[in-house]
């Protein structure tokens, strides 16, 4: 049995009357791994961390942190755990060096406080009250306070939503760093490329449910395959979907707002022959682009929505 | 289940180097993040410093101690006009106005005479029994008017004028005033700040650390005590210093009471706060406890104007006991004996207040 970090079986959470935001997930997360929880808004990833972190209970099922369960040593689990919450406001009025030493005096055993503002690329904004830090600060300021317990499993609900491409890449160079020490990571998103740069495995979430879990590289290749050709037709001509399908090295057609994507393992040999069966039709192919298959692609696949719909 | 229960959790025993980290305690700073933000927020200083020192200063000019008002008697013209007037002159606090019958009476309905004097073989008193000042010019004219006539008096008592210390408006409103702010840095000091705490998820994410709760607490009873040190000593002291105020009975009794109101109105304000997830709503809530309080409990106007049958209520209030006991120690030099039965009221508000707020807290 694989040492786990966390392990939950049908885990399940209404608000009655009628709402149930986690139905029946089941999770397995080993030590030392970086884990995304991926999906759309309204999926049930903050539900399924927050009873995970122990600030919500269950409605049913089982869960295991850390080997324990939050019924039988709550303090004893909150040493070992750090986190972020999807919005997290700290006290405005205080400076990031001492928000993070007031965290810091709440935990028995942990890191070094400069160093923890080091880590976050905050040192030269440790005198700054924390309102008057930008977005991106803040967030990496909750990261820094979340680490300064030197926990062994981190959550990261929604780390980098919001901010700008430069924040985004630091709070990603520190998680990169947390693995390399071995850490584990549980993060949810709905950036695939997030996802995809960071976590080892993800599980996709949809209404409560994990719909496929699995390293990024095999659910792509899994559920989508390797090479996406995405384009339109011109003017109102249609398109023949079976003919697209009988085009060689192609392996799938769908129709996407707009237009068409085929799925291909050889972008060399689908897009000579596309071109030529749409020339020999008359027609002609605009907007014609190709990209390496994604999560986003796999999550279309599976649902037939686009994340952020 | 239970064997894995049993056996200590897997992953890294704690490092050696365990207590190298540790700085100061957690108790400590979290009393020391609250007196930052105290300090930090000018608005707050202002309120709880300022405020009741303004607030002092002009009720105290307003309602400071005045020479007595003289008697002001209308006389309406006409026959006999003079020698009423002549009968009521001469008396140093009595000023006396002859008018016409339309003008004494709008003199009299405004309050620019007390009394008017209809004079005649039996002279006519008019006057408003529903306002005090009418009632004593009436009594002073138809004195003088008799005296003129020619009574004469039996009795002849020698006056002996006193001023009582503690007796002054300014008096009674300095220990109002100190309760009215023990009970409202209470209510806003801990039920509104906790609410912020909560709206903006504070709450929850020192939740998620292994922080003790009583930790977190006891730090702004901590908090609150420091700061009741120095307001309750402040505005005693301006008032004893600007408008020589009194300082009769036990300071041990003031301090006493002043540690228990703040109990109490802190009790209060943790209860308001303990659930509701919006700020707005205990904001409300706060005014809801505190405005009543205001009015009933005797901060501006003693709380005997008020009728027989709400005096039950109004006794009840910790406001009331707060301000009574207060009162009695700086005014009257109660001793703590004396404010035994205040004492046990706040004690009490205080105890049942944090039992049920404690139980039914919420901390997400």
């Amino acid at each position: 049995m694989p040492d786990l970090a966390i392990r939950c079986r049908g885990l399940v959470k209404r608000y009655p009357p009628a709402v149930t935001a986690v139905d029946g997930l089941d999770l397995e997360v080993a030590r030392g791994e970086c884990f995304g929880l991926l999906g759309p808004n309204g999926a049930g990833k903050t539900t399924t961390v927050e009873i995970l972190e122990g600030l919500l209970a269950p409605s049913g099922g089982e869960v295991e942190v850390l080997g324990r369960r939050w019924g039988e040593d709550a303090a004893g689990l909150r040493e070992r755990i750090g986190l972020t919450l999807q919005e997290t406001h700290l006290y405005e009025k205080l400076t990031a060096r001492e928000l993070v030493q007031l965290f810091r005096a709440l935990y028995r055993r942990g890191r070094d406080v400069d160093e923890v503002l080091r880590m976050v690329s905050l040192e030269e904004k440790a005198s700054s009250w924390y309102e008057r830090l930008s977005g991106g600060q803040k967030q990496r300021l909750a990261v820094a306070v979340a680490l300064v317990g030197d926990p062994e499993l981190l959550f990261l609900d929604e780390p980098t939503t919001g901010l700008d491409p430069q924040s985004r890449r630091q709070l990603w160079d520190v998680v990169t760093e947390l693995k390399r020490r071995g850490k584990t990571v549980l993060l949810t998103t709905h950036y695939m490329d997030e996802a995809e740069r960071l976590c080892d495995r993800v599980a996709i979430v949809d209404h409560g449910k994990v719909i496929a879990l699995g390293t990024p590289r095999a659910l792509v290749a899994a559920h989508v395959g390797q090479e996406i050709v995405e384009f339109q037709l011109d003017g109102a001509a249609d398109g023949d979907e079976a003919a697209f399908a009988a085009l060689p090295a192609v392996q799938a057609v769908r129709r996407v707002a707009g237009g068409w994507q085929l799925v291909t393992d050889q972008v060399h040999l689908a897009i000579p022959a596309l071109l030529g069966s749409l020339t020999a039709r008359g027609q002609a192919a605009v907007a014609l682009s190709t990209h390496r298959a994604t999560l986003e692609d796999v999550f279309v696949t599976l649902t037939g929505r686009r994340l952020r719909d | 289940m239970t064997e894995r229960a049993a056996t200590p959790p897997p992953g890294p025993a704690p490092a050696p180097d365990r207590a190298s980290g540790e700085g100061p305690g957690a108790l400590w700073l979290l009393t020391l993040a609250r007196v930052r933000l105290f300090y930090r927020e000018p608005s707050t200083l202002f309120w709880t410093f300022i405020f009741p020192v303004l607030l002092t200063v002009a009720l105290g000019i307003a309602f400071r101690s005045r020479p007595p008002e003289p008697v002001a008697i209308g006389v309406v013209a006409g026959p006999g006009a003079a020698e009423a007037r002549s009968a009521l002159t001469g008396q140093p606090d009595v000023k006396v106005t002859v008018l016409d019958e339309a003008a004494a009476r709008a003199a009299l309905r405004t309050g620019r005479v007390a009394v008017v004097v209809v004079p005649g073989a039996s002279p006519v008193l008019r006057f408003d029994p529903t306002r005090p000042e009418s009632r004593l010019a009436r009594v002073v004219a138809d004195d003088l008017l008799e005296r003129a006539a020619g009574r004469r008096d039996v009795l002849t008592p020698r006056q002996d004028t006193v001023t009582e210390a503690g007796s002054r408006y300014v008096d009674f409103l300095i220990p109002g005033l100190l309760g009215m702010n023990i009970m409202s840095t209470g209510l806003w000091g801990i039920g509104w700040v906790i609410a912020e705490l909560r709206q903006k998820k504070l709450l929850k994410r020192l939740a998620a650390t292994p922080m003790r709760r009583w930790h977190f607490l006891f730090s702004f009873a901590v908090v609150r005590l420091l700061f009741l040190a120095v307001e309750v000593p402040f505005l005693i002291g301006f008032g004893m210093l600007v408008f020589g105020t009194p300082f009769q009975g036990s300071a041990l009794a003031l301090a006493l009471l002043a540690l228990l109101g703040a109990a109490a109105f802190s009790g209060l304000g943790l209860l308001i706060a303990s659930r509701a997830s919006n700020q707005q709503t205990v904001g409300g809530l706060i005014n809801l406890v505190l405005l009543p309080m205001m009015i009933l409990s005797g901060v501006f106007f003693s709380s005997a104007n008020f009728p027989d049958v709400m005096q039950p209520l109004v006794k009840a209030l910790p406001l009331t006991a707060l301000n009574e006991g207060m009162r009695a120690v700086l005014n009257d030099g109660a001793s703590l004996a004396a404010v035994a039965p205040q004492c046990l009221l706040l004690l009490g508000t205080a105890l049942v207040s944090f039992a049920v707020a404690l139980r039914i807290f919420r901390w997400s």
